[in-house]
């Protein structure tokens, strides 16, 4: 089932309806949305009538192998985690798929392990698990760090880490910290496993570059050395919210200079940037607040995009401003910085 | 429309038996199917938190998950709150420190609160704060909400400290 150019992928069901004709018991019409309207989460544009997901087939399989196959054999299925940014526009009709494919019930999906210095983190781990994992923040501190940001208690409770990479906000600290830390995706479809590098994992705006009979099934997140430093840094309107603009730093200090560096900036455009040429400009350097507010400027070119919470120019200007403190944070330059509080 | 599946909801620790399509949203069941009409619908994509109930042990936003995926899951609802006529801590104290005024957003605030003072019944100030906030309500400007659950959290630990 294809859908026009430009448009949602719809349903049998949603081309009656979108003849303006009403869509059965509800009584409502549906109307065509364009792709752009989709980010309901950040800024809802609510052009709807209808606020009840429409009809679909439920299918609650238990194993991996059975889900592989029912996404690979039934015709505009999607798959359901933890429901957080999926029900929101089923509920809202953004997305109307004839069948639902719950992961919930799948044995084995789930689970944070460390080995042969990487964790290793099932697709199907709660937000709320990496929350308290003491393995995450005894090794991932940006990833525990980043965690406390994602939305609220109740929403952490039921989303997944695999749901948020796949979503694929341009904002999500999940994708954020995949970035940062060079993670490795892992998805099992009809012909097999394979490894996708996080650089390579968006395709587009909310669009991972997986197949449509593929599922993820595990983040993979190499370990930098013990003592490494880690900082997450996210301006958003209220805690809890999308953030406009956020940054990561880590940095492995050795001898007073920096031996290795990593910055990344989520929010500017589709998927999270990594500023290679601050990057490169810090390594072998003593850190400074000088040094970083100097070569933080260049976050100010980056391509940035506008919304209605903020205009390509702020996104640039957040860009350069976060960078640096994320980089005067993890370098031990912020204890006593006004703006380096609790959140 | 798809075929109906039935299910059985244990709310408050009674089973609900029920026939629900499978797109059916666990607070429609709650509310539509099994008449427990204490638990709001507010904005039904996951931002106000009207909805929440506790699945399990924890609080969740019950427009986020469908009935069918709530099966064999203890669910707690406001009703469950109040002990016969007695209310519960948190009850008592949305009164007293008049932590309510139209009443729509109660319910979720009353779950969620209740939900975190079982599991962390020494949560400070900054953290119950947190969490708090991740509930709407367009009346009481919240200071009034965040009075009664610290009210209330002084009242409840020695019970949960009993039952432990
Ligand atoms: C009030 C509120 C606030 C929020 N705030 C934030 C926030 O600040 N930051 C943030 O990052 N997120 C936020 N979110 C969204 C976050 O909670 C979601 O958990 C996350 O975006 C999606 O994860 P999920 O497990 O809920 O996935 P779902 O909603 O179930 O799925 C999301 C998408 O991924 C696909 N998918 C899921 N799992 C797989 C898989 N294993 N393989 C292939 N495809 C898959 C689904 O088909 C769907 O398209 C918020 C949500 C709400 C309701
Ligand atoms: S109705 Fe569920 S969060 Fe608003
Ligand atoms: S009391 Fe009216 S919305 Fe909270």
């Amino acid at each position: 089932m294809s859908g026009r150019p430009g448009l949602l992928r719809l349903g049998p069901n949603c081309e009656k309806a979108c003849d303006e004709k009403a869509d059965g018991e509800e009584g409502t019409h549906l109307r065509l949305l364009p792709v752009a309207a989709v980010p309901y989460t950040r800024g809802c544009l609510c052009i709807r009538t209808a606020m009840k997901p429409p009809a679909f087939q439920y299918h609650d399989p238990k194993t991996l192998t059975e889900a592989v196959s029912l996404l690979g054999t039934l015709d505009n299925a999607k798959l359901l985690a933890g429901g957080q940014s999926l029900m929101p526009m089923l509920n809202m009709r953004f997305v109307l798929p004839d069948h639902v494919i719950d992961l919930n019930r799948v044995e084995g999906m789930s689970g944070i392990k460390e080995a042969g210095g990487t964790l290793e983190i099932g697709a199907m781990t709660r937000q709320r698990d990496l929350e308290f994992s003491d393995l995450v923040k005894a090794k991932c501190p940006l990833l525990h760090q980043a965690i406390m940001h994602i939305g609220h208690r109740q929403t952490r409770n039921r989303g997944t880490i695999g749901g948020s990479l796949c979503h694929l906000d341009p904002a999500a600290e999940l994708v954020l910290v995949a970035m940062a830390h060079d993670a490795t995706v892992v998805v099992v479809g009809p012909n097999g496993t394979r490894e996708i590098a996080f650089a390579d994992f968006p395709a587009g705006y909310l669009t991972p570059a997986i197949e449509l009979n593929e599922i993820v099934t595990a983040i993979r997140i190499p370990l930098w050395p013990a003592g490494h430093k880690a900082a997450f840094i996210e301006f958003a309107r209220r805690h809890g919210d999308f953030a406009i603009v956020s940054a990561a730093a880590l940095l492995q200090i050795d001898g007073g200079k920096i031996a290795r560096a990593s910055l990344t900036i989520g929010g500017v455009a589709v998927a999270p940037v990594r500023a290679a040429e601050v990057e490169n400009a810090i390594t072998g350097q003593a850190p400074s607040t000088a040094l970083f507010a100097k070569v933080c400027e260049s976050c100010r070119s980056f391509e940035a995009m506008a919304d209605i919470h903020a205009s390509a120019e702020y996104r640039q200007h957040l860009a350069a401003v976060l960078s640096r403190r994320a980089l005067e944070k993890a370098a031990g330059l912020a204890d006593n910085a006004p703006w380096n509080r609790a959140h | 429309m798809t075929e109906k599946t039935d299910l059985t909801l244990r709310i408050n620790g009674r089973d609900h038996s029920i026939r629900v399509e499978p797109r059916k949203t666990l607070v429609d069941a709650i509310r539509e199917d099994c008449g427990l009409t204490g638990t709001h619908i507010g904005c039904e994509h996951g931002v106000c938190g009207a909805c929440t109930v506790i699945v399990g042990h924890e609080a969740v936003r019950s427009c986020l998950m469908f009935a069918v995926q709530a099966r064999g899951k203890p669910i707690r609802t406001v009703e469950g709150l109040a002990q016969g006529n007695t209310l519960h801590p948190l009850q008592r104290a949305f009164m007293t420190h008049h932590g309510l005024q139209c009443g729509f957003c109660t319910p979720g605030f009353l779950m969620l609160a209740a939900n975190v003072l079982e599991k962390n019944p020494d949560i400070g100030d900054e953290e119950l704060l947190d969490v708090l906030s991740s509930n709407l309500c367009r009346c009481t400007g919240y200071q009034n909400i965040i009075k009664a659950v610290r009210a209330a959290q002084e009242e409840m630990k020695p019970k949960v400290a009993a039952a432990e």
